[in-house]
Parts: C-alpha cells; sequence; structure tokens
C-alpha cells in the first residue's frame, strides 16, 4: 500500500538532500576511517574469555584428565566422547578423548564443569578445514592456549 | 577522401575503440575502490600496485570460465543480446569531438572528430536508446522470471526518461542554434557575461542550468545506473535482466554500462560544460608558454583534448559517487519523478528559454 508521508515540498524535490548526501560521503571519503582491517596481516584484539578451539590441559606431558566424565554428561551438544582407561599405578585416564567439532556449540559448560582443570577452549577461532573434523587425543593434547 | 586523410580517421577510431575498451578495467577498479572509500573500507588492494590488476585478474576469470549453453534459454537470442548492448555503446561515441581542428602544414584541416554528422544530437539519442534492445532481448531469451520483469522495468524506464532527456535539450539547442556537437562545442567557447578580470564562457550549465539538471538525472536513468538501477534491483529481482548470464557474456554487459557511462559523461560535457573547450587557466598558461607556430597549435590542441577528458573522468566519478551515495528508487516513485516532475520541468524550461531569447537576454 502506499503511505502518504507529510514530507516538505523542499524534500520532495530531493535536490537539497541529494547535495547533502553527497557532501556526507564525500566527508567520509577524506576524514573518515577506515572501519575494516587488513585481516591475514592484522587481527582483532579477542577477550581472554574467548571461547575457540578445544585442548586438554598436560602437566609435565601427562594430560590432566582422568575421564572421570563430567564434560561429556554436561555436554548439551552430547560431542564429546571418552573411552576411560587405568594405568599401571591404577589412575584411571582417557584412552579415547574425541570431540566431534561439528557438533559443539562452544558454550564451555565442559570447561566449567572439568575438576581437574583439564578440558579447555583456546582463543584460536580459525578452524576452517577441507574434512569433517573430529579431534582425537592427540589432536587435543597440543598446548594451544595460555589457560 | 584521399589516402592520407582515411589513415588519419582510421587513428581516430582505432585510438576512440582502445579508449573506450580500457576504460572499462579502469572504471570497475575505481567504482570498487571509489565505494570502499566513500565507506570507510579500504576495497581490493593485493593485485598489483592499489589493485590495479584485480580488473585484469576478473577479466582472466570471466574468459576462463565454462562456457555451458542452458537448455531452456533462446540460444539465438541469448548470444545475441550483449553484442546489441554493447555495440551501440562504441557507435555513439562517433560524433563527439574530443579536440577542436588543427591545420597541418600542408593545408589539410584535421577535425578531432570521426564524423561531424548535422544531425549529431540527434545520432546520439537514436543510437543510445538502442541499447536498450540487448536488454530486452537478453531477459526475454533468458526465459525467467525475474529477468523478464528486470527487461520490461527497463523498456519503461528508458520510454520514460528519454522524453524528459530529449525535451532538455531542446533548450540547449535554441541557445546554440545548432544541433552539430562540434559547432555547440565551439559556440560554448564565446563569453557569456563579463566579470572584471573574469570571463564567464557561454558554457551550457551557465545558460541552461535547469535544463542542465533534467539532462543529468534522464542520463543517469539511461545508463541503468543508480538510483535508477530498477532493471538489476539485486534486492527485489535478483540481478534482472542478466541473471542468466556468466562468464564473459555477462563480461560484455558489464562493459557496455561502463561504456554507456563514458558516452553519457562525454555527451554531458559536450552539451553542458564546453567539451573540448580549455579549463580556466589553460589558456593563460598557452599564451604564456613561448610556443609558437606547430608546436603552439599541436600544445593548444593535447590541453584541449586533456581538459575533454578531465571532464569526462569528473563525469564518471559523479556517477560512482551518486551511485554510493543514494539508495534505489521505488518504482512508482521512478514513474512519478518521470512523468509528473521530469517532463513539466523541461517543458518549463523550454518556455523560459524561449522567452529569455524573444526578449534578448541570451
Amino acid at each position: 500500500m502506499l503511505v502518504k508521508r507529510d514530507t516538505k515540498a523542499l524534500t520532495n524535490l530531493y535536490l537539497i538532500e541529494i547535495v547533502k548526501g553527497l557532501w556526507i560521503t564525500m566527508k567520509n571519503m577524506f576524514f573518515g576511517k577506515n572501519v575494516t582491517i587488513q585481516y591475514p596481516e592484522q587481527r582483532r584484539e579477542y577477550s581472554d574469555r574467548y571461547r575457540g578451539m578445544h585442548y586438554i590441559k598436560a602437566t609435565n606431558g601427562v594430560e590432566n584428565c582422568t575421564a572421570c566424565m563430567l564434560c561429556p554428561t554436561v555436554c548439551p551438544a552430547e560431542c564429546i566422547h571418552i573411552e576411560a582407561g587405568e594405568r599401571p599405578d591404577k589412575e584411571k585416564y582417557p584412552v579415547k578423548f574425541e570431540i566431534d567439532v561439528l557438533r559443539c556449540c562452544f558454550c564451555g559448560m565442559c570447561e566449567e564443569a572439568c575438576p581437574k582443570d583439564a578440558i579447555k577452549l583456546s582463543s584460536i577461532y580459525e578452524m576452517s578445514t577441507e574434512k569433517r573434523e573430529v579431534y582425537d587425543k592427540d589432536f587435543l593434547l597440543e598446548q594451544r592456549g595460555h589457560k | 577522401m584521399d589516402t592520407v586523410g582515411l589513415a588519419i580517421l582510421g587513428g581516430q577510431i582505432a585510438l576512440i575503440v582502445v579508449m573506450l575498451l580500457q576504460v572499462v578495467p579502469l572504471m570497475v577498479w575505481v567504482e570498487r575502490r571509489g565505494s570502499a572509500w566513500l565507506q570507510n573500507r579500504s576495497g581490493p588492494n593485493r593485485m598489483g600496485p592499489f589493485g590495479l590488476l584485480q580488473s585484469l585478474v576478473d577479466a582472466v576469470k570471466m574468459m576462463t570460465k565454462e562456457d555451458r549453453s542452458m537448455a531452456h534459454t533462446n540460444a539465438f537470442y541469448y548470444k545475441l543480446a550483449p553484442l546489441i548492448s554493447l555495440v551501440p555503446a562504441f557507435m555513439t561515441f562517433a560524433v563527439i569531438p574530443f579536440a577542436s581542428q588543427i591545420t597541418l602544414d600542408d593545408g589539410r584541416v584535421v577535425q578531432f572528430q570521426i564524423a561531424d554528422l548535422n544531425v549529431g544530437l540527434l545520432y546520439i539519442l537514436s543510437i543510445a536508446s538502442l541499447g536498450v534492445y540487448g536488454i530486452i532481448m537478453g531477459g526475454w531469451a533468458s526465459n525467467n522470471k525475474y529477468s523478464m520483469l528486470g527487461s520490461l522495468r527497463s523498456t519503461s524506464q528508458m520510454i520514460s526518461y528519454e522524453l524528459s532527456m530529449g525535451l532538455s535539450i531542446i533548450g540547449l539547442i535554441m541557445c546554440f542554434s545548432s544541433i552539430k556537437l562540434g559547432d555547440i562545442a565551439r559556440i560554448q567557447g564565446e563569453t557569456l557575461l563579463q566579470l572584471g578580470p573574469i570571463a564567464i564562457p557561454k558554457w551550457g550549465i551557465f545558460v541552461q542550468p535547469l535544463g542542465f539538471i533534467i539532462f543529468l538525472t534522464a542520463a543517469f536513468a539511461e545508463t541503468n545506473r543508480l538510483p535508477f538501477d530498477l532493471p538489476e534491483g539485486e534486492s527485489e529481482i535478483v540481478a534482472g535482466y542478466h541473471l542468466e548470464y556468466y562468464s564473459m557474456m555477462f563480461g560484455v554487459f558489464m562493459m557496455a554500462e561502463y561504456i554507456n557511462m563514458t558516452v553519457a559523461s562525454a555527451f554531458v560535457s559536450t552539451l553542458y560544460f564546453g567539451g573540448w573547450q580549455m579549463l580556466p587557466g589553460m589558456h593563460w598558461a598557452l599564451t604564456h608558454s613561448g610556443l609558437d607556430g606547430m608546436a603552439f597549435e599541436w600544445a593548444r590542441v593535447a590541453l584541449e583534448a586533456v581538459s575533454f577528458t578531465l571532464k569526462v573522468a569528473f563525469f564518471m566519478w559523479f556517477f560512482v559517487w551518486v551511485r554510493w551515495t543514494i539508495p534505489r528508487f521505488r518504482y512508482d516513485q521512478l514513474m512519478d519523478l518521470g512523468w509528473k516532475v521530469m517532463i513539466p520541468l523541461s517543458m518549463a524550461n523550454i518556455l523560459i528559454t524561449g522567452v529569455l531569447i524573444y526578449y534578448k537576454v541570451l
């Protein structure tokens, strides 16, 4: 439906409004600061609490995880699969630790639930791959975060 | 015409065609970088210095794309359409003078215009409106409803704005008493007003300010540029008439658009900004340069060509500038503006011009 608007006749002439608009764009061209960044060279600063790619924290080369199953329990996307095993010193550890990252919603609940400070979300956000990836234990044990 | 004359003519034609072809990649770059600057971005800056080679890479991409033939299109008209919109764009430039004349040593007068037709203005108007056939054919042969809508829009828009374009020029013809573009450019060198040391030349914009605004607006509509790009209307009809086109056939439509822009800019500068008449200051520089004889004449021609190029370049930039400033009209607003505002205004312009000429003001 055509809505009649109560505009001034001078506005309806467009000319003055167009000149105003042209002045605004010209001002932006000469005095405006770029709002974009040159991505691969410059990067945006993200918060330390940014939830990016997962990793499992290790102490002296041994993972902190004790396969207590709290993270797969709390995970709303059900993307963590752990198979527990036993070390010779009777300590429990994850034989398999897989994260189906395609299902992960990066809520960070696993990080909150973990009593051993093992599973972590790093601040890495460039996660594109050429195939549908399931992060396995070797991959997750790379210490890629600072948390 | 003898052999030397033909050779000069051939050289000029080659120059014009090559220049027009070179304008396209340059304008694509200007459009992309310019839009980026106007919107506080950087634009393509990776290929070559300042991203200048970006258009070259785009062209290579377009030409190496697979040329599939689609079953639902009418193959003959589908392939003919881009050419039909491209060729008239080149043809119109034939009557536009890009410098005045020069008398060579052997008495030969060389015009810097391919053909000074005595119907120059009408020729441009008629050939420029041929370009719409390419759009109609493209839209129809694509056998797609969006394309069809785009070409229908284009047709009615062209018809509506051609009227006001033609009417706005009439005032100019009344002032200059000629429709030869060479004459029009020459007459604009005369002085209109002498304000102390500053002489205001008889440029079209000073004798026909209202006509200039109407003509410029109509030129935007005729070249299908924003704010009048309803035939494309990405947000409503996807891409309009060139929706089903790809690879170099789409590239040819793009070329036609940019060459049409060049021709429109050249047309506006010839009619309203003195064509090859030198910009302020150039005449002073020329007379104080100490050149004489043939060197002076050639310097004059070079300065005239530079002035013409600068004027055209300004209007090309203006096209880009307006495109990234003003949003698209709604279709009924477009028709309202065309029929209820522009045509009465251009009629009034004719009337005012007639009265002023009768009382010997112009």
